[in-house]
C-alpha cells in the first residue's frame, strides 16, 4: 500500500537552534501513530513542522506522493491534514456551531463524510453546548470541539497534540473513544499523549522521540516488550 | 453572530419607525443634523467591519469617504443634476479600486504596522488632493446641483428636498447595518472573526486568511464610500480634511464609543460623538477640552462602549447578565 504522508530526514530549526535532526517517519491511510517522549524531545515541533507551521525546516514531507515542504498552513490542511493543537485553540468569539460550520468542507476525494450532525452525534456533549460561546466551554468540551473542526474539514490525517492533557479521566475516556471512531473511519492520525496505556490501545504503531530524533517504530506490543527503552525514554517502569 | 430575538425584531422595527417619521415631528434643522449622524454613523459602522470583526484598525478609511465624495463631485455636470444612478457606482467603484491596492499591500503587515501603512495611504490621498489642482486644492469644490434619481422626465429622488435626503440616509444606515450583520452570521463573517482571534489557527484549519481580509476590507472601504457620496450631496462640497487622519480618529472614537461588538454600537456611537460635539459648541468656548475629557471619562469607565454605560446605568437589556446569556444562546438552532 502506499504511503500517505512520508517524512524523510526532517530538520527543524527556531532561529538557529536545531530542534529536529533527520527524522523519518511513513504512515499508512487510515493508520493511527502515537507519537510519545519526554517533554521536550520534539513531538510538537514535528507536527507544527508537518503543518508548515515551523518557519525553517530542511528535508522531504511528501502528502499522497506530494512535497508539502514549504507549503503554508492553510495549503497543507486544503491537502488534507488537520490539526488539532496544544491548548486547543478554540475561536472564542464564536458559538460551538459557528466553530465548526466554519471549518465545514468536503474531503480531496469530494466527499463530506463528517457533517454538522454526525460530529453532535459523535460529541453529544457540544450538541447540548451548541449555542455557547467558546471560552465558555470546560477543557474537555473545548478539547472536543477542536476534534470535531478537525473532522468537519474531512481530512486524510489528523495530528492531535496531547489529545488528553489536562483533562478529567471521565473527559479523556470520551476522546479515547473518539479516536477509537476515527480510526473505525479510516482517517490516520498522529497522536502525541502521555498515557501509554490508553495510546497502545488504539494505536497501530507507537513511535518514541528523543533529543530530536526517533528512537523507535514499531508496535505497541513491540515497545511494551522493552521495558528498558520505556525506563529509559519515558521514565516508566 | 447570534440572531435577534423577537423582543429585538420589535425594537428594531419601531426604531426604523420613528426614525422614518422624525421628519414630519422636528424642524428642518433636526433633520438635517439627523442625516449627518446616520452618514457618519454608517462610515463608523463601515469602519467597524474592520476594526471589531477582522481586528484591522484602519486610519485610512476617511480616505476612502473623502475619494467617494470628490468621485461624485468631479462626475457630475456643473449646472445640471447629477444622476444618482451614474455617480453612485462610479464613487463607489472608485473606492473600491483603490482599497483593492490600499489592502493587497496594507494587509501583508500586522497590527501597529498596519495603522501606519493604512495611515500612510490615508495621508498620501489627503495630499493628492490638498496639493493637486485635481480636486480645487485646499479650498475643495462645490457641487451646485445634488444627485437625482430620474425615470425619463419623472424624478424619483431629489436629494436637494432634506427630507428625501434623510430617508436616503435612514436606507444606507439601516441597508448597512442588515449587510454586515448578514455578512456575519454567514461562513465568511465566522472566518474574518476565527483570524481576527487567531489567525494560525485559521490558517491552520485552511482559511485564506488575507483573502477573506481583503474581501472585508474592500467592503468596508466600500460602505465608507457610501457614506462619503451621501456626505458631498448633504453639504454640497468637498474638501482635502474630509480625507484627512482626522475624521478617521473620529470615526474609530465612534466605533470605541459605540462598542466594537455589536454592528449598530458605531451608530450610537455617531449620535452621541454629533450629538456631543454640537451641544458643547453651544454652551462652551473651549468645548473641545470638554469634549476630550468626557471622551476619556467614556472610555476608563465604560470601556464596552455605550452597551457598557446603558448596563451600569440599569437601561441595558436584562441579557447583560451572564446566566440570561448562556439561556438564550443554547436556545439558538
Amino acid at each position: 500500500m502506499s504511503m500517505l504522508l512520508t517524512v524523510d530526514r526532517l530538520e527543524s530549526f527556531y532561529g538557529p537552534s536545531q530542534i529536529l535532526h533527520g527524522v523519518s517517519l511513513a504512515v499508512r491511510p487510515g493508520e493511527q501513530v502515537a507519537l510519545i517522549g519526554r517533554n521536550g524531545m520534539g513531538k510538537t515541533t514535528l507536527l507544527r513542522s508537518l503543518m508548515g507551521l515551523v518557519p525553517r525546516v530542511q528535508g522531504t514531507i511528501d502528502l499522497n506522493g506530494s512535497s508539502i515542504r514549504g507549503s503554508k498552513p492553510e495549503a497543507i490542511s486544503l491537502a488534507g491534514v488537520a490539526f488539532v493543537p496544544e491548548g486547543r485553540g478554540v475561536f472564542g468569539s464564536l458559538s460551538v456551531i459557528e466553530n465548526l460550520v466554519m471549518a465545514s468542507r468536503a474531503g480531496r476525494n469530494g466527499k463530506r463524510s463528517w457533517t454538522l450532525d454526525r460530529v453532535l452525534s459523535v460529541f453529544p456533549r457540544l450538541a447540548q453546548r451548541r449555542g455557547n460561546g467558546g471560552h465558555q466551554l470546560s477543557g474537555g468540551e473545548q478539547q472536543m470541539l477542536t476534534i470535531g473542526r478537525a473532522l468537519m474539514t474531512n481530512p486524510e490525517i489528523i495530528l492531535i497534540d496531547e489529545a488528553t492533557e489536562g483533562l478529567a479521566p471521565l473527559v479523556a475516556d470520551e476522546i479515547w473513544k473518539t479516536l477509537a471512531v476515527i480510526r473505525g473511519e479510516g482517517i490516520a492520525t498522529i497522536v502525541v499523549d502521555k498515557d501509554i496505556k490508553n495510546l497502545s490501545k488504539v494505536a497501530d504503531r507507537m513511535v518514541v522521540m528523543s533529543k530530536g530524533g526517533i528512537e523507535f517504530d514499531g508496535t505497541p506490543a513491540d515497545l511494551l516488550a522493552q521495558p528498558e527503552l520505556l525506563e529509559r525514554h519515558l521514565g516508566l517502569h | 453572530m447570534q440572531p435577534l430575538s423577537t423582543r429585538t425584531h420589535i425594537a428594531l422595527l419601531a426604531a426604523v419607525v420613528a426614525a422614518a417619521i422624525l421628519p414630519a415631528l422636528v424642524p428642518d434643522y433636526y433633520v438635517q443634523f439627523a442625516a449627518k449622524v446616520l452618514i457618519l454613523g454608517t462610515l463608523a459602522m463601515a469602519l467597524n467591519l474592520a476594526v471589531g470583526f477582522g481586528g484591522l484598525v484602519s486610519l485610512c478609511h476617511a480616505a476612502f469617504f473623502g475619494l467617494a465624495g470628490y468621485a461624485l463631485v468631479l462626475a457630475a455636470p456643473e449646472y445640471d443634476e447629477p444622476s444618482l444612478l451614474l455617480t453612485l457606482p462610479l464613487a463607489v467603484g472608485a473606492t473600491v479600486l483603490v482599497a483593492l491596492v490600499v489592502g493587497v499591500l496594507s494587509l501583508r503587515t500586522r497590527g501597529v504596522y498596519f495603522i501606519m501603512v493604512t495611515l500612510a495611504f490615508g495621508e498620501m490621498l489627503f495630499f493628492l488632493f490638498h496639493d493637486t489642482p485635481i480636486g480645487g486644492g485646499s479650498d475643495g469644490l462645490f457641487l451646485y446641483v445634488k444627485p437625482v434619481l430620474a425615470f425619463g422626465e419623472t424624478i424619483l429622488l431629489d436629494l436637494g428636498n432634506p427630507v428625501t435626503f434623510y430617508l436616503v440616509s435612514l436606507a444606507a444606515a439601516a441597508g448597512t447595518w442588515w449587510l454586515i450583520r448578514h455578512l456575519l452570521s454567514t461562513p465568511f463573517g465566522d472566518a474574518l472573526t476565527a483570524a481576527r482571534d487567531n489567525e494560525r489557527r485559521a490558517l491552520a484549519l485552511g482559511i485564506p486568511v488575507f483573502r477573506v481580509r481583503l474581501i472585508a476590507f474592500v467592503l468596508s472601504a466600500a460602505l465608507a464610500g457610501l457614506a462619503g457620496y451621501l456626505s458631498a450631496a448633504q453639504f454640497g462640497f468637498v474638501a482635502p480634511q474630509m480625507l484627512g487622519w482626522h475624521l478617521s480618529a473620529t470615526a474609530l472614537v465612534m466605533v470605541v464609543l459605540g462598542g466594537t461588538r455589536r454592528v449598530a454600537g458605531p451608530l450610537a456611537g455617531a449620535l452621541v460623538v454629533t450629538g456631543l460635539e454640537e451641544v458643547l459648541k453651544y454652551f462652551i468656548d473651549d468645548w473641545k477640552l470638554v469634549y476630550g475629557l468626557i471622551v476619556i471619562a467614556l472610555v476608563l469607565l465604560a470601556p464596552g462602549g455605550l452597551q457598557d454605560v446603558a448596563r451600569l446605568t440599569g437601561l441595558g437589556r436584562r441579557a447583560g447578565t451572564p446566566a440570561l446569556k448562556l439561556k438564550e444562546a443554547n436556545n439558538v438552532g
